[in-house]
């Protein structure tokens, strides 16, 4: 090992530097780092027990109509117990979601989240769909996910940032895409009332939720 | 002349007949948010609310903090409701984490989560009273619910902010004589609570402002995702304690209130027949829960999530509040994401006020249970 690296171990005891130095593989080979973290008395072993989970059958069945039915167009994340994940390229999401509608029985959004992924230049749009009319879909979420291209220097509304609105299919999600319109500069085409929402009407930064923007002191 | 205005702007016509009024942020009537309502005479013509005066970000600084050090924050936004809204993340942290809760700490769990929804609902209640005009509306329910911020001062020791649950179970373990002193003070407020209904809601003139007033139908309900005691007067019977029932709400005795009407009566009602089964649940909540045990199950210190993600959801008093919490495998999380009830019942209001009387706005915009901090978050 360098004798920088060790150097900054010894200085800072955050949980920052901590996991930094972890994954600082040029520095320190698997072996020594293992050595070097038990003299320190860390413990190396994942947080999370590994358990695998029985595929639940109703769920598995909801998926496998919407993967049938769009074969390829579409990619189911996981199917866990009342919970269900797929992606789709954004020039389908419509008519997933109508399919999702019409024919699985979901009927409201929950929720419309935006996850920023500058590392891979994309910004998710999750759904999470639920229903209130079928009894069997009481305890069920369908998350549907989607991505779209961001850029460096965002420019909201005007940029390649944009993904068709589901707000003709799903017609709650009307208040959270503006949200998520603000908060990540996704736009919403067809969104017939694309304002913002929470933010001041002078807010000249960056969307906020975006991972460049940073807090003030962290 | 038409000039190209960038997204989000727009230009605005004047009509002479219509009158502009912005109702709120300093209004106390409107909470803090602004409507900005237009009137043709004594009629909403259309109603665009503004929300966003009390945004802080939580979601923003959730990812800055571990997953302990998110407990107190998050609680902010509901402080009259801070059992329920922390539920859902403790519930979702606990399934990145993989912890088994202990029994007892269920129960625990469940009894600080209905003694909260009663206090969100009574201060709720005091502030609908006052709006309509019924001051001891205001004087009863505020008084009253000293009775459960007691209850839970003792078993966190805080009156409002508690940060009682927390991932694993709860912070500590009940004081000695609680359940006896908790089943006495339940037992007087559904007393208590009889008395509400002759003073205010068999009121003629709460009924004659409010029956009939902005009726939402079921399909709309649906159709526009409302949640909580909106979609419940409306007709539908749906709440997540039953649906998906988390920790033990399942072994516990209660019925969901669902009425059909739809009116304002009907939603300002369903908070209140909701607080009788709240004091059900704790009656059956106290009767049930094991003794003695465990109250918590310790985490490592700095936990880390995995790389994963979970939707977990809860029923408050304002509807449900479900966290969507993504990890990768760092001790904080990568994104949290609240959605709460206000803000999903906030799409109600254009759709309600519309050709309502501007003199019925406080009674349709409080029956909404619409808590403006909660929606800014």
């Amino acid at each position: 090992m360098s004798s920088g690296t060790e150097k900054d171990v010894e200085v800072k005891d955050t949980t920052e530097e901590h996991s930094e130095n972890i994954t600082k593989s040029d520095s320190m080979s698997k072996g020594e780092a293992k050595k070097f973290y038990e003299e320190k008395g860390l413990d190396l072993s994942p947080d999370v027990p590994v358990k695998p989970k029985p595929i639940p059958t109703f769920e598995k069945s909801l998926a496998d109509k919407i993967s049938s039915k769009f074969g390829d167009k579409i990619h189911v994340d996981y199917v866990r117990a009342d919970r269900i994940r797929a992606t789709t390229k954004r020039e389908d999401i419509v008519d997933v979601a109508k399919f999702i509608r019409d024919e699985l029985k979901y009927d409201h959004a929950e929720s419309v989240s935006g996850v920023d992924y500058p590392d891979s230049s994309e910004i998710e749009v999750i759904y999470h769909l639920g229903s209130y009319t079928d009894e069997k879909l009481g305890r069920q979420i369908f998350a549907l996910a989607t991505r779209v291209p961001r850029e460096d220097i965002p420019n909201p509304g005007s940029d390649a940032t944009r993904t068709p609105s589901l707000r003709d299919v799903f017609y709650s999600v009307e208040f959270h895409e503006r949200e998520c319109f603000e908060m990540f500069g996704v736009y919403f085409e067809g969104h017939p009332d694309m304002r913002r929402l929470l933010l001041p009407e002078d807010w000249a930064d960056i969307p906020p939720f975006r991972k460049d923007f940073k807090i003030k002191g962290r | 002349m038409t000039t190209q205005l960038p997204p989000g702007m727009h230009l605005e016509t004047v009509d002479d007949k219509i009158m502009t009024l912005n109702v709120g942020p300093q209004h106390p009537g409107s909470g803090h948010m602004r409507l900005i309502i237009k009137v043709d005479g004594d009629y909403i013509v259309s109603c665009d609310p503004d929300p966003g005066y009390v945004h802080r970000g939580e979601e923003k600084m959730a990812e800055y903090r571990n997953y302990i050090q998110n407990i107190p924050h998050l609680e902010r936004p509901v402080i009259h409701d801070s059992s329920n809204i922390l539920y859902p993340y403790c519930l979702g942290v606990e399934e990145l984490l993989g912890i088994e809760v202990p029994e007892r700490a269920k129960y625990i769990r469940v009894i600080a989560a209905e003694l909260n929804r009663c206090i969100y609902i009574l201060y709720w209640l005091a502030i609908y009273g006052i709006f309509l005009g019924h001051s001891t509306m205001f004087m009863w329910p505020a008084g009253d619910r000293e009775l459960f911020i007691d209850l839970l001062e003792a078993m966190s020791g805080a009156r409002v902010t508690h940060a009682y649950l927390v991932p694993g179970g709860v912070r500590n373990d009940l004081p000695s004589n609680f359940e006896e002193r908790c089943l006495r003070q339940v037992e007087y407020f559904e007393k208590r609570l009889k008395e509400y209904e002759a003073v205010f809601y068999q009121n003629p003139l709460l009924r004659a402002r409010t029956e009939g007033s902005g009726i939402l139908s079921r399909t709309d309900a649906i159709r526009l995702g409302t949640t909580g005691s909106v979609l419940r007067a409306s007709g539908v019977d749906f709440d997540v304690r039953k649906k998906e029932p988390y920790d033990v709400y399942e072994n516990l005795d209660f019925q969901t209130i669902v009425l059909k009407e739809g009116d304002s009566y009907a939603r300002s009602r369903v908070p209140y027949l909701e607080m009788f089964e709240s004091c059900r649940i704790i009656k059956d909540a106290l009767k049930k829960m094991p003794k003695s045990g465990s109250v918590r199950t310790k985490l490592k210190p700095n936990p880390k999530g995995g790389n994963d993600e979970v939707y977990r959801r809860i029923e408050s008093g304002r509807g449900a509040i479900g966290y969507y919490i993504v990890s990768n495998n760092r001790p904080e999380p990568y994104r949290v994401k609240i959605s709460v009830g206000s803000f999903r019942n906030l799409i109600c209001m254009p759709y309600l006020l519309k050709g309502e009387k501007l003199g019925n706005m406080p009674a349709v915009y409080w029956g909404l249970n619409y808590w403006p901090v909660e929606a800014d978050r």
